[in-house]
């Protein structure tokens, strides 16, 4: 008896949901253009992952392609090429993580500091200017300054430094250029953290009669701490990848530069688009996505442990 | 001690005058080279004042380029374009994905947010939009692989309306018969309208400011956007400096410096005459893109 009530209920609850989820058909169909769209640009070409392990013919498309096994990575890593281009992306954004976080938090700290509003109002808008440009403007603008004959260096200094051609000044060149270019950037987001700061931490310190510099340690800086940390991870996560366009556009793709400038995804193109090596290029990419995808699990672990709130899912 | 105040005060603010120098000075560099007369900018290089200011880059741009006036065309064609079909597919999805009381809404989230975890990459990408969906060398190729580019807009859009809109308020719109469709668009979108434009100004600058989609899949000068005619003088400048032995004389025409500079100048222009307006909108995608995105 009772497990019949039991079934006749389960029979309920079921035509229950089927009719809860025809009632909102309309939402379901409101869905349905962005899923055919994330099907399309973001699920069905990590099955064109295969391409990886494949010899890939144009004529028999991906699925047609004959299976080679780890011969693309061998022939990857077999390169001095691999090492480079892991070498260079690598080392670039855990340069760029570090010059990048600590030149923004000064800036936010500063812009705290200052007690004239309309001054601050102003200073955050200009800061904001470089992240506006597109890359190939900001390898314009390089040009000016790096031009051998009429560049501006070069005129002001009265050398006649060829620096499309000389890689040993580059990675300076690309850390100034991406800080640049992205300072703005992280010092709103740390300066919208530090208007946070509960005021009244700011006053006890002031009646504990705590200096200026007493007052950003003690305070400013324990309070952005969630915020550093968070945002370094999330970096982390993210050191597989970088700004091709920093590394394509501004050395302005000069040969000599090559070994400095070559990052993974500078790598991936140049293999797909201009020299035709889908092989090797399938299999840097694939080496990308693994390594980025293990990287962002864990440094969401690692948000998640230090803090809950910022956790990414 | 008020002193000492004082001068603390000054000494940041010349920090902040100096850094917003750095900001702006070298924009100023390709400004000022483009008002420059051509013969002095060969013999003095780039400066920031002109020796001889001129107006000859701007007049030759506006009266012989048509490629420039078409690439400009095309530059506002896939902003407006991408723009408005982007905010379409995004608020969309975000309006459903905010209903606590939508059935399965949990892994529909989980879906949308796996594409930020991981992805096929460039090569499977490209072979796809090439290949399978022959996008290349036609408009749709500078649309559509930035439609929905970043999963964490919808994020945003999607707790924006569940935190700033009451669901009672959605309720009531309900029980006077209003269809889903009408509720987004009479009442959840009217009342979401600064987050609205964070959105359409963050994916706008994008379309505006893209040169990869045009990199990877045109290569037909028709379809330049004024990014990609940027990029594609360089390209020649190298390929000519490169191979100048080829050409034998060196009377290639060229586009001067100055024109260049001029055609950039141009690109830029629209963002910086817009954005002091709008900059606390673009303060607020920052802020929130930027922590999660």
């Amino acid at each position: 008896m009772s497990n019949m009530v039991k079934s006749k209920k389960n029979v309920n609850s079921y035509k229950f949901q089927e009719r809860k989820i025809l009632r909102y058909w309309q939402l379901y169909l409101m869905l349905l253009p962005g899923t055919l769209y994330l099907i399309i640009n973001n699920y069905l070409p990590i099955g064109g992952l295969v391409l990886a392990f494949k010899q890939y013919d144009y004529q028999k498309g991906i699925w047609g392609s004959v299976w080679n096994g780890l011969n693309n990575f061998k022939f990857l890593f077999s390169t001095k090429d691999a090492y480079l281009m892991i070498r260079n992306t690598l080392g670039y954004n855990f340069i760029f993580i570090i010059t990048g976080t600590i030149f923004a938090i000064v800036v936010a700290i500063i812009l705290n500091e200052i007690k004239k509003t309309l001054p601050k109002k102003i200073y955050q808008i200009f800061i904001l200017i470089p992240y506006l440009i597109s890359m190939v403007v900001v390898s314009y603008i390089a040009y000016a300054f790096l031009a051998t004959d009429s560049g501006f260096i070069n005129n002001t200094m009265g050398t006649k430094t060829n620096w499309y051609m000389s890689p040993k000044y580059w990675p300076y060149i690309l850390v100034i250029v991406n800080l640049w270019k992205s300072f703005g950037y992280n010092s709103i987001i740390y300066y919208a953290t530090v208007i946070g700061i509960d005021s009244s931490l700011y006053e006890a310190a002031v009646v504990d009669g705590a200096s200026r510099l007493q007052r950003i340690w003690n305070v400013t800086l324990p309070g952005l701490r969630p915020t550093i940390i968070t945002l370094t991870l999330l970096a982390v996560g993210r050191v597989f990848y970088s700004d091709f366009g920093l590394f394509y556009q501004v050395p302005q793709n000069s040969g000599l530069l090559y070994d400095v400038t070559t990052t993974i995804d500078v790598y991936v193109y140049k293999g797909l688009i201009v020299l035709n090596d889908v092989g090797r290029s399938a299999a840097a990419g694939f080496f990308q996505s693994i390594c980025g995808f293990i990287l962002v699990l864990g440094a969401n672990f690692a948000v998640s442990k230090l803090d809950k709130d910022n956790v990414l899912f | 001690m008020v002193e000492r105040d004082r001068l603390q005060q000054i000494l940041m603010h010349v920090f902040m005058i100096l850094l917003i120098l750095c900001c702006v000075l070298p924009f100023l560099l390709m400004v000022s080279a483009s008002f420059t007369e051509e013969a002095t900018l060969a013999r003095n290089g780039y400066q920031f004042i002109p020796e001889a200011f001129s107006l000859e880059t701007y007049n030759y741009i506006f009266r012989s380029a048509s490629t420039i006036f078409r690439g400009y065309g095309m530059t506002i064609f896939i902003t407006v374009v991408g723009t408005l079909i982007n905010l379409m597919l995004t608020i969309l999805f975000a309006y459903p994905l905010s209903r606590k009381d939508l059935p399965f809404r949990s892994g529909i989230s989980f879906f949308l947010f796996f594409t930020m975890l991981f992805n096929g990459g460039l090569v499977p990408t490209y072979m796809m939009y090439a290949n399978t969906l022959h996008i290349k060398n036609t408009i749709w190729a500078l649309i559509v692989p930035s439609l929905m580019m970043n999963a964490f807009y919808v994020i945003m859009m999607r707790s924006f309306f569940s935190s700033s809109i009451p669901d009672a308020l959605i309720e009531a719109a309900k029980l006077d018969g209003a269809s889903e469709l009408r509720v987004l668009s009479k009442i959840i979108l009217p009342l979401s309208k600064p987050m609205v434009v964070t959105l359409v100004l963050m994916v706008g600058l994008n379309y505006w400011n893209d040169w990869m989609n045009g990199l990877y899949y045109v290569s037909d000068q028709n379809l330049y956007t004024i990014q990609m005619i940027l990029n594609n003088m360089i390209n020649n400048i190298n390929f000519l400096a490169k191979n100048a032995s080829l050409f034998g004389a060196t009377k290639v025409d060229l586009p001067t410096i100055g024109i260049r500079m001029g055609i950039a100048v141009i690109a830029v222009l629209p963002v910086m005459i817009i954005y002091p307006f709008l900059q606390k909108y673009f303060v607020k995608g920052i802020v929130i893109g930027g922590v999660k995105g």
